[in-house]
């Protein structure tokens, strides 16, 4: 108990000193989700909403496949993405190991399953709405993609902001792939790691409710710039 | 100058649903000009037979011609569904919807949007999500976006089924008005009033097939099966 509250006052302790290494960290952390949650919103999307209108053989299929690597354990994308990346892997050249870059692609192949998945769902149900009207308008694929996606934009907001609370709080893959190098890969999960072990339980503590604080701040922040809820029916 | 989608003529069109023949096998002609009214009891596939003009459905066998090429067809006619479809945007937006999809403007859509939201009077309404609507009032904004696009030939589903008095005797007004200006309409309805004030001419449906065809006043003054008897009677046809 008393570890909670020496960490919550050292969190506190931690903000007002306007430490620099920690807001390098919160930034770094920031950088490399919303990065990731932008990539793979942009990918995961469109593939939703693919999903969504149109027919084939292995539909069924597909989807059952994009819903379990919803699951996708992060230590095993860290591996996977740590040799592809490494000299003597097929990317090895670009050098990207143990950056920030590395990290982004990792969460990428992490959090897309979700949001291409949560896309899915949202838009398969605007898309037994619209179905009828969009078909009587003589839209074309791209035209019904993009207005579905548009008009459930609210919905997709929930799979992307599901997408963020995922790769936030993600440490295995990016501890991987990152490193956890001060000054270049570490971010606030890795920095709880090494802290705890370390045995430093109340910086860890302190570093665990910035990381919770941070991730309530930007879904707020979030909701208020998409005016979420305002339009509600009731 | 665009091409003139009809007439139409459907050939030995049927439709089927799960193997169960729904509508058909039809022959029918939609001529260039006039105000045609589908009437049946329920089930004996009217909106099936608004749905297979409109290209919702899809024939089985049968031939369906249009005085052009189907995309021509396609883009110059209109639908209004019974349970209108609207767009999860405001009212002005679900009416530039469709002006946009066409290539024209975001300025000249809206513009256009606004001359029929005025007309149709939801002006107070314009910026309100269309989900907030009444009834009455969602209906009449699907028929202003069903309009906008200015169809050659516009297909309404039971329009002002569900509605009150004041909302339908709207929407039959913007119909006539509609009807005035040249457009063709095809409708269906359940409403003998209705069909009485609006209909040229009728089409009969019963057990998914034609079962009489005419002018409107010939139809309803002097019927000539014992279906259509029994139904412009208002009695109860099984």
């Amino acid at each position: 108990m008393s570890d909670i509250v020496e960490g919550m006052l050292s969190a506190f302790r931690l903000i007002f000193s306007l430490d620099r290494d920690l807001f390098e960290i919160i930034f770094l952390s920031l950088r490399v989700t919303l990065t990731a949650v932008i990539i793979a919103s942009i990918i995961g999307m469109p593939m939703g909403a693919w999903l969504a209108i149109n027919r084939f053989r292995y539909r069924r299929l597909t989807i059952a496949i994009l819903n379990a690597l919803m699951g996708l354990p992060p230590v095993v994308v860290g591996l996977i993405v740590y040799i592809i990346l490494s000299r003597s892997g097929p990317l090895g050249v670009l050098n990207l190991l143990f950056t920030p870059t590395a990290m982004i692609i990792a969460q990428v192949i992490i959090i897309t399953p979700l949001i291409a998945s949560i896309s899915h769902q949202a838009i398969r149900d605007l898309w037994a709405e619209y179905h009828d009207l969009l078909i009587s308008l003589n839209t074309t694929k791209r035209q019904r993609i993009f207005t579905l996606i548009k008009d459930a934009k609210r919905s997709l907001l929930t799979a992307s902001l599901a997408g963020f609370g995922r790769a936030i709080g993600e440490v295995g893959a990016i501890m991987i792939v990152g490193g956890n190098i001060d000054h270049l890969t570490r971010v606030l999960t890795t920095a709880i790691a090494l802290e705890t072990g370390k045995g430093d339980f109340a910086f860890a503590l302190a570093l665990g409710f910035i990381l919770i604080a941070l991730a309530i701040i930007v879904n707020l922040a979030i909701h208020s710039i998409s005016k979420t809820e305002r339009g509600s029916t009731w | 100058m665009v091409e003139r989608i009809l007439p139409l003529s459907i050939k030995h069109s049927t439709v089927k649903k799960h193997g169960k023949r729904i509508i058909g096998p039809i022959d029918i002609d939609i001529s260039e000009d006039g105000f045609t009214i589908i009437m049946g009891p329920n089930g004996s596939g009217k909106t099936t037979l608004l749905r297979l003009l409109h290209g919702l459905e899809r024939s089985r066998g049968g031939e369906i011609n249009w005085n052009t090429d189907l995309e021509t067809a396609r883009l110059n006619q209109s639908y209004v569904f019974q349970t209108p479809i609207l767009l999860r945007r405001t009212a002005v937006e679900n009416i530039m919807y469709p002006l946009l999809l066409r290539g024209i403007t975001k300025e000249e859509a809206s513009q256009n949007a606004k001359e029929w939201i005025a007309r149709i009077k939801l002006d107070t309404s314009a910026n309100l999500n269309a989900k907030l609507l009444s009834g009455g009032e969602k209906q009449k904004l699907a028929l202003a976006r069903a309009l906008a696009t200015k169809p050659q030939l516009l297909i309404l589903d039971e329009p002002t089924a569900n509605l009150d008095g004041t909302a339908t005797k709207e929407i039959e007004s913007l119909l006539q008005e509609t009807r005035r200006s040249g457009t063709r309409i095809i409708m269906t309805t359940h409403d003998l009033g209705q069909a009485k004030r609006l209909a040229e001419d009728v089409v009969f449906l019963y057990q998914g097939n034609i079962h009489e065809r005419g002018e409107a006043k010939n139809f309803f003054k002097s019927p000539t099966t014992n279906e259509a008897k029994v139904f412009t009677a208002g009695e109860i046809l099984e």
